[in-house]
C-alpha cells in the first residue's frame, strides 16, 4: 500500500475504511511515517517517533476491533509543535526550547488522543509562532509542497504543508494573527480559526494571550467540523476559556449541531441552498497591493456563491488599514511579557558561560531566541515601558475596540457572513531580502482584524495564480463569521466545496 | 521619533537581552522601522474609547475565572522529578542559579 491518503482523501473515506477493517490504523500509521521519510526535504516534521505513533495505532485498532471507535478514531494527525506533548519533544522550533519534554499534554492533544487519533509527531512552524512564511524556525524553513521554492505560509506552515502533501489527513494550528489562514490558503487546504475562547489554550505555548486561538487544517469544510467539534468546549485550566457559546454550553457536539442544523436548512433548497445568506464584501479588501490573480479567484468565488443563491453586500471595514499597526504593538507587548518565563532556571536553554545571575538570564535568551523574537520581546517592552504605555499600547487597545466596534456594525446592519481574500499574494519565495523586518507585515492586512476582534475565521482554496518561479500556487478565499458561528461558517464554506473541487487538487497532480 | 543608541540598550536590558554592541546597532536600525510603521495609530482620534484587553469583552460581560485556592496536582517526589527533569540545574528538589548573596 503507498499513501492510503491519496486514496481515501478525507475524514469520511479514511473513516469508513477503518470502521470496514479495509485498512488498520497501524497499517495507516506506517504508511505515513514512510511518506513522512520520502518527503523528509519538505522538512515539515521537527519530532518523528515511530514507536509512539505506532502504539497509538495498535491502541486505536483495539478500540475499533471492541466496536468502540467514533469517526476520528485510527486517523493520522499532527501537532504544531506550540502545542505540549508527553512523549515527543516540545520546542516551538526555538533553540530555547529545542530539549524540552513536556510534563503534560495540551488540553487539544489529550482531546485528540481520547477520541482516538494517531499523532504522527510534531510540525515545524515559526519560532513562538511569530512569523507568517515559517522562515524563522530554529530548524529551518519548510517548503510548500507546490513548490519548494516557496513558502507554505505561517506560522502554521508545516502544519498546512503536511496536510497538503498528504503526509496526515488533518493538523493542528494556532492562529494569532492569521497563522490558520494564511498558510492553508497558500497550500491549499482547509482551516478555520474559531472564536476567541472556544478552544482551550492551555499547554499552547503562549504569544499573545488575548488573540491566540487553535483551530484545525485539514482536506475540507467537512472534515474541519469533525476535527473542530473534539477540539473545542470550556476548559476550566484556561481562564478565557468561553463557558457558553450564544447561551448554549461550549461543549463537544456544539459545533456539530449548529454545522448539521445550518447544513439542513440549506440542502432544504436544492437549487439555491444559500438563498437568504447576506454576503459582506469590505471594498478595504480589494484595494491597493492585491495582486490580480488573487483578486480573480476571490471574485469568481463570490460569483460561485452568487449562483449558489447569496446575495452580495458591499461593506466597509474602514480600520483595515490600522490593524496592522495595531497588532504589531499588542502582539509584541503580550509577548513580552509572555516569553518572560524563558529565565535559564526551571527550563531552557541556559548559556555555557556567564557571570552572575542576570547575566546567565541575559545570556541565555540571547542565545535561545531567534532573531524575530528578540524583534518582538524588544518592541513589546518598549511599547509597555513606562512614558508609553498610554501612547503605543492602550492606544493600541482603543483602536482595538473600534475595529470590533466595525465589525458588529457589519454583521448587525449589513450582513450574515464576510469573504474576501486571505492574503494579497501567492505564495513567495523562501528566500527574500529580509532587511525589513516590517517587510510581511502589509501581507497580514486581511487576516488581522478579526484576531483583535476575536471573531471566527475561515479559509478555503478558491482557485490558483502563479507564483514567483512560473509554478501553479494556490489561493484562499476567507470566510469570516460572527461570535460562536463556527457551524454555520463551516456549513456556508461546504456548500461551496460541493459544487467545486479547489479543495481536491493535489499537490505535484493539480 | 527615533531611539538612541542609549534607549535601546535601556530597553534590551529590561528585556534581559544581552546584546552584543553589533546586535545593539542592528536592534536599533530595526526597531526604528518598526516604530515608524506602528506610529500610524498616532493618528487616529480615540477620544472617549476604552482600550479592549479581552476580545470579547466588545459584546459582553467578561470576567476572569479564579479556580478554588485548593490543591489540584498530585504532590509526590516522582512528580517533583518529573516537572524538574527540564531544568538545566538542580539537585535536591531545588533549582540552581548562581550565587546571588556574597
Amino acid at each position: 500500500m503507498s499513501n492510503a491518503l491519496l486514496h481515501y482523501p478525507n475524514i469520511t473515506a479514511l473513516s469508513q475504511a477503518l470502521a470496514s477493517r479495509k485498512l488498520s490504523a497501524t497499517e495507516i500509521a506506517q504508511d505515513c511515517l514512510d511518506q513522512i521519510k520520502q518527503q523528509a526535504s519538505l522538512n515539515a516534521f521537527v519530532h518523528v517517533d515511530a514507536d509512539l505513533t505506532l502504539a497509538q495505532a495498535r491502541e486505536a485498532d483495539a478500540t475499533l476491533a471492541a466496536g468502540r471507535g467514533n469517526i476520528l478514531t485510527g486517523l493520522p494527525i499532527a501537532h504544531k509543535d506550540l502545542f505540549v506533548t508527553k512523549g515527543w519533544r516540545t520546542t516551538a522550533a526555538s533553540n530555547m526550547l529545542r530539549n524540552y519534554t513536556s510534563p503534560f499534554d495540551a488540553t487539544v492533544v489529550h482531546q485528540l488522543l481520547e477520541a482516538g487519533c494517531v499523532s504522527l509527531g510534531k510540525l515545524n512552524c515559526d519560532e513562538f509562532a511569530m512569523g507568517s512564511g515559517n522562515k524563522h524556525s530554529a530548524f529551518g524553513p519548510t517548503h510548500n509542497p507546490w513548490d519548494r521554492s516557496a513558502v507554505p505560509g505561517g506560522s502554521s506552515g508545516a502544519s498546512a504543508a503536511a496536510v497538503a502533501a498528504k503526509l496526515v489527513i488533518a493538523a493542528t494550528g494556532t492562529d494569532t494573527g492569521g497563522s490558520v489562514r494564511q498558510p492553508a490558503a497558500l497550500c491549499g487546504v482547509s482551516g478555520i480559526k474559531p472564536t476567541y475562547g472556544a478552544v482551550s489554550r492551555y499547554g499552547m505555548i503562549a504569544y499573545g494571550s488575548s488573540l491566540d486561538q487553535a483551530g484545525p487544517l485539514a482536506n475540507s469544510a467537512l472534515d474541519l467540523v469533525d476535527m473542530l467539534d473534539v477540539m473545542s468546549g470550556f476548559d476550566q485550566k484556561d481562564a478565557t476559556s468561553a463557558e457558553h457559546c450564544k447561551g448554549l454550553p461550549n461543549a463537544q457536539g456544539r459545533i456539530r449541531a449548529e454545522f448539521d442544523s445550518a447544513a439542513a436548512d440549506f440542502n432544504g433548497n436544492p437549487a439555491q441552498p444559500l438563498k437568504g445568506l447576506r454576503i459582506g464584501v469590505p471594498k478595504e479588501f480589494f484595494g491597493e497591493g492585491l495582486s490580480t490573480d488573487v483578486a480573480q479567484a476571490v471574485e469568481a468565488a463570490l460569483v460561485q456563491f452568487q449562483k449558489l443563491g447569496a446575495q452580495r453586500v458591499d461593506i466597509s471595514l474602514p480600520r483595515t488599514q490600522l490593524s496592522i499597526p495595531a497588532y504589531y504593538v499588542i502582539a509584541p507587548a503580550e509577548a513580552s511579557s509572555n516569553l518572560s518565563r524563558y529565565d535559564g532556571v526551571r527550563y531552557g536553554h541556559r548559556s555555557e558561560s556567564y557571570t552572575d545571575l542576570a547575566d546567565m538570564t541575559g545570556r541565555s535568551r540571547a542565545e535561545g531566541f531567534g532573531p524575530e523574537v528578540q524583534r518582538r520581546i524588544l518592541i513589546g517592552t518598549y511599547v509597555l515601558s513606562h512614558g508609553y504605555y498610554d501612547a503605543y499600547y492602550l492606544q493600541a487597545q482603543r483602536l482595538r475596540r473600534m475595529i470590533a466596534d466595525d465589525f458588529q456594525a457589519a454583521f448587525t446592519q449589513h450582513c450574515d457572513v464576510i469573504m474576501g481574500p486571505v492574503t494579497p499574494t501567492v505564495a513567495q519565495p523562501i528566500q527574500q531580502d529580509q532587511n525589513d523586518p516590517t517587510a510581511d507585515w502589509l501581507a497580514d492586512i486581511y487576516t488581522l482584524g478579526l484576531n483583535l476582534a476575536g471573531l471566527p475565521g475561515m479559509s478555503i482554496p478558491c482557485g490558483f495564480g502563479t507564483g514567483v518561479s512560473g509554478k501553479p500556487l494556490p489561493i484562499g478565499l476567507q470566510i469570516i463569521g460572527n461570535y460562536f458561528d463556527e457551524g454555520r461558517l463551516l456549513a456556508v464554506a461546504q456548500q461551496y466545496q460541493q459544487v467545486t473541487d479547489w479543495h481536491q487538487r493535489v499537490a505535484g497532480q493539480a | 521619533m527615533a531611539l538612541t543608541d542609549q534607549e535601546v540598550a535601556l530597553i534590551a536590558r529590561l528585556a534581559r537581552l544581552h546584546l552584543t554592541p553589533d546586535q545593539l546597532d542592528q536592534a536599533q536600525t530595526d526597531l526604528n522601522k518598526i516604530l515608524s510603521v506602528i506610529e500610524a495609530l498616532q493618528s487616529v482620534d480615540t477620544t472617549g474609547i476604552e482600550p479592549l484587553a479581552h476580545p470579547l469583552a466588545a459584546v459582553s460581560d467578561v470576567h476572569l475565572r479564579l479556580r478554588d485556592d485548593v490543591v489540584t496536582e498530585i504532590t509526590s517526589t516522582e512528580r517533583r522529578a518529573a516537572l524538574m527533569a527540564n531544568a538545566p540545574g538542580a539537585a535536591n528538589g531545588l533549582f540552581l542559579v548562581p550565587k546571588v548573596i556574597e
